[in-house]
């Protein structure tokens, strides 16, 4: 039988290169894979990897990079203050649907109002949509001790069947042809999220995103709340005798993962998406556990696994399309880098026994 | 004669380090063995070798002439060794017999075991119903338990591990009735403790561990307690020197503290009043989950009380949290070093913090000042001795001696008006804990009020001014700690015992 061992002194160089080991066995694994489809490894994993950043159409690819890092860079923000506590948000793509829902309809509602205040109050609605989805979990387990893991995932389901009650009802364009859609948000200057610069993906969500890194870096290294979060984590008790309010906690993590997570919907909504369809949530909420992890909960981490996973989504596209492969074989090649990811972490910090056989 | 146990050569490694090298003693029958030694110095291993918990990397063991290697402990079961652990493995919503039936290979039917618990129990002195819930019952009780489950199947050998760290005086006397009576009927026990006193008391033999090794054996009746503490640790040991007590104002006030317990199986608090005045160290005595915990987290903050029943330095603050209670001056140290007074993965700076950055000033505006933290975890490591390689190691790295001194250290370096310590030495080398004694009372005569909450009788004694006692969550007058009788002591922690529960 096998038997893992705590290691006594696990190395810190191998902690930190966890996640570069998991990459490269994912890129050997995934190799295999596409073999397996009868595909070239080597063409699957330089379209995957090296073509959306370095390749020919690069110019056009590194712009979606940004675009599809920023949501997921936001979200993991949140998820992974929540994660350093115990506090295990999962329902993220429904508070970043809530976000899309309540920003959305604010817009909606001024429609056709021109205003410089138009945008930001979207993005605060959203933040708040989100929040608010967000603290659902954190009341039912702060008043009835909830399992808020259930609570934040199934809530995911009320979320996207709530934005399909809208699209088809109230937020539904009066243009649209009875499509379940809403208004075009680009059709409307004020709550457009236009890119800043023409042709390189830079919307106002990336910029927020980029800046988020950098307060959460600060808050969790340099800020009493960074640490009393990771006491908390760490140790319930302790962090009680430490005077830390563990409800308070809670809420603060939920609350803060909702907000950040509703932010990235409402950028996603009013820029690259464009309008509310009940096509919208495509698992940003749930991509961004990934990056949270590979990121090691922490946010220089969660800025680069961002922007790699961002890459194979980007890639996967392009590989979808070249070699014809199924779109779940790309999902299976996101998924194993999770698998190794946390495979690699215990062996990094538990040696693996072969115990002998038979009565010792 | 041939010893029951022979143990020869045993050696066991852990990466890192060796917890028994080259071990060899002998246990004759009938004989109560002793096994003694600091913190770390491989007592444990030794019996879990012994009970089949932990297969030895080289060394024989013979069990009654024949080689004895049991592998796991059904089979050390089998062979007639039985074990009682320090820490209960009882299941709190079962009743005794349920309880018992469930450690045993084959239980016999549930009546015919109630018979045979009640006869076993009444033949040894041991009081128990079969029927009681677990939870219900005392510490001592549920130790009653476990020694009765062991000797339902006959032992030859008996291992008990720290038995008396939850028994009243009375009840270690019914204990040790106990264990003579096996003595006669030819059954040998290995006897660990770290009380010195009940070792020479019951043991006939001792072999004392130190880093592994056997340093030396001893017939404890023809020792005192403090040259086998030196046997133990190696070197000489000095007393702490204790000051003539004037007590000053009072600091802390409570009265009237009713506190209900969180946990199902806790103890509420009833009716609790004293007086702590400066200067003064209060000790208060009891049987472990007799209140302790809960007067703790009351004093310290964790747990909220009503208004007007604490009042500190005049003021109110039954309502106030952990944080404004340091500030003001009450500092607290609770019994559990790793996971409730430490978090375990986080690094000695870390910690420093986690109860210092109030009244240190270690943040502005919420930003934690790195460098002032680090050198208030080194001040404090300098200071109380704290062996750790540098403040950036891990709390769980260190030793429980090392790690209770840092703990210790970080609320005393923070010059509390009161400081309020559980177990201050529980489970710390001798060394270390002399050290803590000392620097509590050094506290003391500085002014501060001091109360310390603990179940070594002899600990209270030497330290405390003014003595109570907890029991089932009331607590005794406070009384002048001179004079006072351990036999008094044990009176008031609840030795009605005898008369408990029809034989």
């Amino acid at each position: 039988m096998l038997r893992l061992e705590a290691r006594p002194n696990p190395s810190r160089t191998m902690q930190a290169l966890t996640p570069v080991i998991a990459v490269a066995a994912t890129m050997i694994a995934g190799g295999i894979l596409f073999a397996l489809l009868g595909k070239s490894p080597f063409a699957a994993i330089r379209m995957l990897f090296w073509d959306p950043v370095f390749g020919e159409f690069a110019f056009y690819y590194r712009g979606q990079i940004l675009i599809k890092a920023a949501p997921l860079i936001l979200i993991a923000l949140g998820l992974s203050f929540g994660f350093r506590a115990n506090i295990w948000n999962i329902g993220a793509e429904g508070q970043f649907i809530m976000g899309a829902v309540v920003g959305g309809a604010t817009g909606l509602a001024l429609y056709p109002y021109e205003a410089f205040w138009v945008f930001p109050l979207m993005i605060i609605m959203g933040a708040i949509g989100g929040m608010l989805w967000g603290l659902i979990p954190a009341f039912l387990k702060i008043k009835f001790n909830a399992n808020e893991i259930l609570v934040s995932l199934m809530l995911v389901y009320v979320a996207s069947n709530f934005l399909a009650a809208m699209v088809t009802g109230p937020l539904r364009s009066p243009v649209g042809m009875n499509f379940p859609v809403s208004r075009n948000f680009s059709e409307y200057a004020s709550a457009a999220n236009e890119e800043l610069i023409a042709g390189t993906g830079m919307h106002w969500g990336v910029v927020t995103a980029f800046l988020a890194v950098i307060v959460a870096y600060i808050a969790l290294t340099r800020h009493i709340a960074g640490f009393q979060i990771q006491v908390t984590g760490q140790s319930a008790r302790a962090a009680k005798f430490g005077g830390i309010n563990p409800n308070l906690t809670i809420a603060l993590c939920l609350g803060l993962s909702g907000a950040l997570a509703g932010m990235a919907g409402i950028f996603e909504a009013t820029g690259p998406a464009g309008k509310l369809s009940t096509n919208f949530p495509v698992g940003y909420g749930f991509t961004a556990i990934i990056v949270a992890f590979l990121g090691r909960l922490n946010p220089i981490g969660v800025l680069l696994a961002g922007l790699l996973l961002a890459i194979t989504f980007v890639g996967g596209d392009v590989v979808q399309t070249e070699l014809q492969v199924p779109k779940a074989s790309i999902q299976v090649f996101q998924g194993m880098l999770l698998f190794f990811l946390l495979g690699s972490e215990i062996l990094v910090n538990f040696r693996l026994r072969l115990n002998k056989k038979g009565v010792a | 004669m041939t010893p029951l146990l022979r143990i020869s050569g045993l050696t066991k490694a852990y990466p890192g380090v060796v917890a028994n090298d080259n071990v060899s003693f002998d246990i004759g029958i009938g004989e109560v063995h002793a096994l003694l030694g600091e913190n770390g110095a491989g007592k444990s291993t030794l019996v879990k070798a012994i009970y089949g918990l932990v297969h030895p990397d080289s060394g024989t063991m013979e069990l009654g002439g024949n080689a004895y290697d049991p592998g796991e402990p059904r089979n050390a079961r089998a062979s007639g060794v039985a074990m009682v652990f320090q820490h209960f493995s009882l299941f709190e919503a079962l009743t005794v017999g349920e309880n018992i039936a469930l450690g045993m290979e084959n239980a016999p039917e549930t009546t015919a075991l109630s018979e045979k618990i009640r006869t076993v129990s009444a033949n040894y002195g041991l009081t128990l119903d079969p029927d009681r819930l677990v939870g219900d019952l005392s510490a001592g009780e549920r130790q009653r338990v476990e020694i009765v489950r062991c000797l339902l199947q006959e032992p030859k050998l008996l291992v008990m591990d720290e038995p008396t760290s939850v028994l009243t005086p009375q009840e270690v006397d019914i204990l040790f009735e106990t264990l003579r009576k096996l003595k006669a009927e030819g059954t040998s026990i290995l006897y660990i403790s770290h009380k010195l006193e009940e070792i020479r008391t019951i043991c006939d033999h001792a072999t004392i561990l130190r880093l592994g090794k056997v340093v030396g054996t001893c017939i404890p009746s023809e020792e005192t307690p403090k040259s086998m503490a030196e046997m133990m640790v190696g070197t000489t040991l000095t007393a702490p020197k204790k000051g003539a007590f004037q007590p000053g104002p009072a600091l802390l006030e409570v009265h009237n503290l009713w506190l209900a317990s969180s946990d199902p199986f806790g103890t509420s608090l009833k009716e609790i009043t004293f007086n702590l005045h400066a200067g003064e160290v209060l000790g208060i005595g009891g049987v472990a989950g007799n209140g302790q915990d809960e007067l703790m987290l009351a004093l310290s903050g964790e747990e909220r009380t009503q208004n007007g029943t604490i009042q500190f330095k005049g003021e109110n603050i039954g309502h106030r949290g952990p944080n404004y209670r340091r500030t003001q001056g009450l500092l607290t140290a609770p019994e559990e070093r790793l996971g409730h007074a430490a978090a375990p993965d986080m690094s000695l700076t870390e910690n420093a913090l986690l109860t210092g950055f109030g009244r240190q000033k270690l943040t502005t505006n919420g930003f934690v000042k790195w460098n002032a933290t680090k050198n208030f975890a080194r001040a404090i490591v300098e200071k109380f001795d704290v062996r750790t390689p540098s403040v950036n190691n891990a709390a769980k790295s260190l030793s429980g001696g090392n790690l209770q001194k840092f703990v210790i250290g970080r609320e005393i370096m923070q010059n509390p008006e009161v400081f309020i310590v559980n177990q201050p030495t529980w489970g710390v080398d001798a060394a270390a804990a002399a050290d803590i004694r000392q620097a509590i009372l050094e506290l003391a005569h500085n002014g501060a009020a001091v109360l310390v909450i603990s179940q070594d009788l002899d600990e209270l004694m030497e330290i405390s001014d003014t003595f109570a006692v907890l029991s089932e969550g009331a607590m005794s007058k406070v009384r002048s700690a001179q004079g006072v009788t351990i036999e008094e002591i044990g009176l008031l922690m609840g030795g009605t015992e005898v008369s408990h529960a029809p034989a």
